[in-house]
């Protein structure tokens, strides 16, 4: 009874402060306008002294002077940077599990299944100015489980998060982690298949011909229908190659991690033998060398700025990677994998000014248009542009300035993080946090078990450090 | 980056586990009931450090791979032939990897210091104001002149830094450079933990690797100095203050024993796993009293080195008495606990930072918080004790879930605001020290003065390891890091077009750029 006494303490003690309070403070306004501020549209370059009108959630007007209707939420832009919200091609956020690791085609399992909205860490992203996240499966298997790509509407329910009409994905995985080089069996265990480069190709070629396979059988099928023959059994569903027909008939995005060149080079080759495309490279940290072949194949490349040398694979990984890629006419994003970096997106997309000399706009681009198209979202969100989606943030600086933050975040033009609400709010829930620690079933016992610390959280899935992707979360 | 609360105590929870029954005491005093459980591993490191004890299979095939990508290189050394000992392919392999072009970059073969002078400069001197159209004179590795009406002398190389600015060195105190190459998959690379809890006497100097990649990768972003610190335990070992060049540790060193580390215990309450491996609740009577004997574990042992240091010095001054026994571990610690040498804690939560500052106050040691995430709760014990705070979570999460967004963030102004003696540091064990700036830029964006950002990176750490006199700012007498850039040291897109570090130019090369120039024309 006392624990649980301290559970439902600690959750008012949560509820109460997480800032999902802003619900309260989201405006019903229909319309906003932002007032002479530098607006960066990514697309059509960078207008000063200009007013963005949001209306209905889209972005409704750009210019000078624009007028607002009586009662419009009206936000003075001197001096401030908008810009699009920064799309994340590559994210384990909100996901309560990242790998289902106990096979190595898992086509069938669903991140849209296991989505937390109350993540904590998605306010933290919105206050980098984060608004749409990749949600992908993690790389523990040659062929992993389905994508969600949502708007993180952190406070809402988890159904207004999916973001619409993007187009469905599935995310795959080459080198160290399907092969399961840094994952030790426990007793008795036997080593999973593959355990070597040889068998994640030979992994992904079983997989696609089943699939073509199964296509055919219900081609076949539809086509005795169509014959209208008689006694027809339909055949049997398969969860597992549903998906990876999609992808056979492009109704289905492929993201792939990948580290190597040679990897790189073998999925390409793989997928024109079966007729596919590869929509994006995840992480692609050799990409550079094989950018002609990437570029060739009209994939995408979402990858790290900077991060190299966590295991052997990302050795000879090089800031450069972004403006060799772009360069040779591949669309790069910047990712995070990481909750932590997903904060400071904007960051990592200015290392491509210093490494490789990107401008300003490619740069800004590596965050907002690119990824939007690699997720096939880029009619909605990535620039601003009248029609798109009011999803932007207001900067007190210029985005690609160390020295800049996050004022205000919008989501189809409601806002989800403000800096000043943040603010005004932080006594409030302090009081409340002295309040909870002083109530008596909150006060450390003088024996017994101590209260718990709030459950560990999945882990923030940094690939690159070893950890989620890779170890934390296999079955023994 | 450390993980939240929980998971960091599921990677201390695997690192004992991983630990059990492996665990030797390395020194073994008069209390044998020495446990192996408290192993503050390196912050980015603990799972797979955790894992690589569990799997040295591993080595062989990242052996084989390094050796594999060394020699797929164009430019690559020959391989070395196969007969050869798996230890020296291993040495080999990886230094081949690290050298895929021109060695003298790489290797941070040392240039000879000379004269130099860099002219018309904006020269940002950190400890002064800054100075626009000015000119510095190097000479034998030291700034001799600096100012707008210096001379430049005869026979000095000069450099126009017309449209340019100069800055002194960057310095990150809280890394494991040259400790560690590749921590997945390459156990033979990674240098950071010695076995058993109490090792004073694992000294860093001995294990960088002054042919690390990262090193050159570091320095040509304006990272000249590092504090490298060994991780394991309870006493991890001796960390050096480095700079960022030189064939040998002796030509890298600035402080060879800079410092002792110690992660300090902490009290592991509840937490555990979401997943399968999820652990018992720990009863919290159970836990601090484990702490408590972590404590007295370390306690007992300083008392021993005291003691020690009695002993030696009454024999050295009177030949009569018996002789008492050497001990190189014991030795290693008495100028720490003479209060000669400063005392790193590793210590980020409130209670912790409490527990380490009263414990060096009731040992009179010289001690520096390294960590201090919660450093901005107790801002009152920080200046009223004097202890300086290696900031190294500016980037992190926060630990609760219910800390403000910004509370990492903004860590730093509350430390500068309060008055207490603060550095920001990247705390990465090396591959990533070169984002440091980006660290301080962080705590400037929320309320830390800019000027207060780049003193945080440079002059600071220089002050708190007692190395201000040589190092940290741009002054008549120090040692020449310097960093010659076309912009703000602190911004992303600045880029860094000289180098000097201890007075010799240093090209602006590294492996990234040696492979970048190697494929960005690929057709």
């Amino acid at each position: 009874m006392r624990r649980l006494l301290i559970y439902l303490v600690g959750c008012s003690l949560f509820a109460g402060f997480l800032p999902a309070a802003t619900a309260q403070d989201r405006s019903p306004l229909t319309e906003t306008i932002i007032r002479n501020a530098t607006v960066l549209t990514i697309t059509r370059g960078t207008l000063t002294n200009t007013d963005v009108l949001i209306r209905n959630g889209k972005i409704a007007a750009l210019g000078k002077n624009l007028k607002a209707a009586a009662g419009a939420r009206v936000i003075d832009g001197t001096g401030k940077y908008v810009m699009p919200g920064i799309v994340d091609c590559h994210s384990h956020s909100m996901l309560d599990t990242i790998n289902e690791g106990s096979l190595s085609v898992t086509s069938m399992a669903r991140t849209r299944d296991v989505l937390n909205p109350n993540d904590i860490d998605l306010y933290r992203g919105l206050a980098g100015g984060v608004t749409t996240l990749n949600l992908l499966h993690g790389s523990a298997n040659a062929i992993g489980g389905l994508n969600t790509v949502v708007k993180m509407k952190f406070g809402r329910p988890v159904e207004e998060f999916i973001f619409p009409g993007a187009m469905p994905g599935i995310k795959f995985a080459l080198g160290e982690n399907p092969k399961r080089s840094s994952f030790q069996p426990q007793p008795g265990q036997t080593r999973r298949y593959p355990a070597t480069r040889m068998g994640v190709e030979e992994v992904i070629r079983d997989a696609f011909t089943r699939a073509r396979d199964y296509q055919k059988t219900w081609a076949e099928h539809r086509a005795a229908v169509a014959r209208r023959e008689k006694n027809l059994v339909a055949p049997r569903r398969d969860l597992q190659l549903e998906p990876l027909v999609e992808v056979l008939e492009g109704k289905r995005l492929v993201h792939a991690h990948c580290y190597r060149a040679d990897e790189i080079l073998m999925l390409i080759n793989v997928a024109n033998e079966f007729g596919f495309k590869i929509k994006t490279f995840q992480h692609t940290l050799e990409g550079y060398k094989v950018a002609k072949e990437i570029a060739q194949h009209g994939a995408g490349a979402s990858i790290f700025a900077d991060n190299w040398s966590y295991k052997i694979e990302a050795y000879d990984a090089i800031p450069y990677n972004a403006a060799i890629m772009t360069r040779a006419g591949v669309n790069v994003s910047m990712n995070s994998d990481s909750d932590e970096r997903a904060r400071r997106l904007n960051i990592e997309a200015a290392k491509a000014m210093r490494y490789g000399d990107l401008s300003e706009e490619e740069a800004l681009k590596l965050i907002t248009w690119n990824p939007a198209w690699q997720l096939g979202i880029h009619d909605r969100v990535g620039s601003i542009e009248v029609g798109k989606d009011a999803d932007v943030a207001i900067w007190n600086g210029h985005p690609l300035s160390v020295y800049s933050r996050v004022d205000t975040t919008f989501i189809d033009g409601q806002v989800f993080f403000d800096r000043q609400q943040d603010l005004a709010r932080r006594a409030d829930a302090q009081r409340e946090r002295a309040a909870l620690e002083a109530a008596e079933p909150n006060r450390p016992p003088a024996g017994g078990a101590s209260p718990r610390t709030p459950r560990g959280r999945r882990p923030a899935h940094d690939d690159d450090l070893g950890k989620g992707d890779t170890g934390e979360v296999e079955q023994p | 980056m450390k993980n939240a609360d929980g998971r960091r105590q599921t990677a201390d929870s695997r690192m004992q586990k991983a630990d059990a029954g492996k665990c030797t005491l390395r020194y073994t005093s008069g209390f044998a009931a020495a446990q192996c459980g408290k192993a503050l591993p390196f912050r980015q490191r603990p799972i797979f450090l955790a894992r690589l004890r569990l799997a040295p299979r591993g080595i062989a095939s990242a052996l084989i791979k390094t050796l594999r990508k060394g020699v797929a290189f164009p430019h690559c050394a020959a391989a070395k032939p196969l007969a050869l000992t798996i230890s020296i392919l291993l040495i080999a392999g990886i230094a081949s990897a690290q050298q895929p072009g021109n060695p003298t970059t790489q290797s941070g073969v040392t240039r000879p210091r000379g004269i130099f002078a860099i002219t018309n400069a904006r020269i940002v001197t950190v400890s002064g104001p800054e100075i626009e159209n000015g000119t510095i004179v190097i000479r034998d590795g030291k700034i001799e002149a600096v100012g707008t009406s210096v001379t430049v002398p005869a026979g000095a190389r000069t450099i126009d830094a017309r449209g340019l600015s100069v800055y002194p060195g960057m310095i990150d105190a809280g890394t494991a450079m040259g400790l560690v190459e590749v921590g997945q998959g390459a156990s033979g690379t990674v240098d950071t933990a010695e076995v058993g809890e109490l090792n004073p006497n694992a000294k860093a100097i001995i294990a960088v690797n002054p042919h690390s990649a990262h090193i050159g990768v570091t320095r040509v972003d304006g990272v000249t100095s590092a504090m490298s610190l060994p991780v394991g335990g309870l006493i991890s070992g001796q960390g050096a203050l480095i700079n960022l060049v030189g064939t040998s540790p002796a030509e890298m060193a600035v402080v060879p024993y800079a410092a002792l580390v110690i992660n300090y215990p902490r009290t592991s309450a509840g937490g555990g796993s979401p997943f399968f491996n999820e652990l018992p609740q720990t009863i919290l009577t159970e836990a601090l009293a484990a702490a408590n004997r972590q404590v007295e574990q370390i306690r007992k042992f300083l008392r021993e080195a005291e003691a020690y240091g009695r002993a030696q010095d009454a024999y050295a001054k009177d030949k009569a008495l018996p002789r008492p026994a050497q001990n190189v571990v014991l030795e290693a610690m008495v100028p720490y606990v003479r209060g000669q040498r400063p005392v790193i804690f590793r210590a980020d939560r409130e209670t912790d930072m409490r527990g380490a500052i009263r414990f060096a106050e009731e040992m009179k040691l010289k001690p520096i918080i390294l960590g201090g995430d919660d450093a901005g709760k107790i801002v009152g014990l920080l200046k009223e004790k004097n202890v300086p705070v290696i900031l190294t979570g500016i980037l992190d999460l926060p630990i609760r879930e219910d800390d403000f967004y910004d509370t990492l963030y903004e860590n730093a102004a509350k430390l500068q605001q309060a008055g207490v003696r603060f550095a920001i540091s990247s705390g990465d064990s090396g591959p990533n020290v070169r984002n440091l700036p980006y660290y301080a830029g962080m705590a400037a964006a929320f309320g830390l003065p800019k000027a207060e950002a780049l003193k945080a990176v440079t002059l600071y750490p220089a002050q708190i390891m007692n190395v201000a006199d040589r190092l940290g700012s741009i002054e008549v007498g120090k040692m020449a890091n310097l960093v010659v850039t076309d912009g703000d040291l602190l911004e992303t897109r600045t880029h860094v077009r000289h180098l000097f570090i201890d007075g010799r130019e240093v090209p602006l090369t590294s492996r990234h750029t040696e492979l970048n120039d190697a494929f960005k024309n690929r057709r």
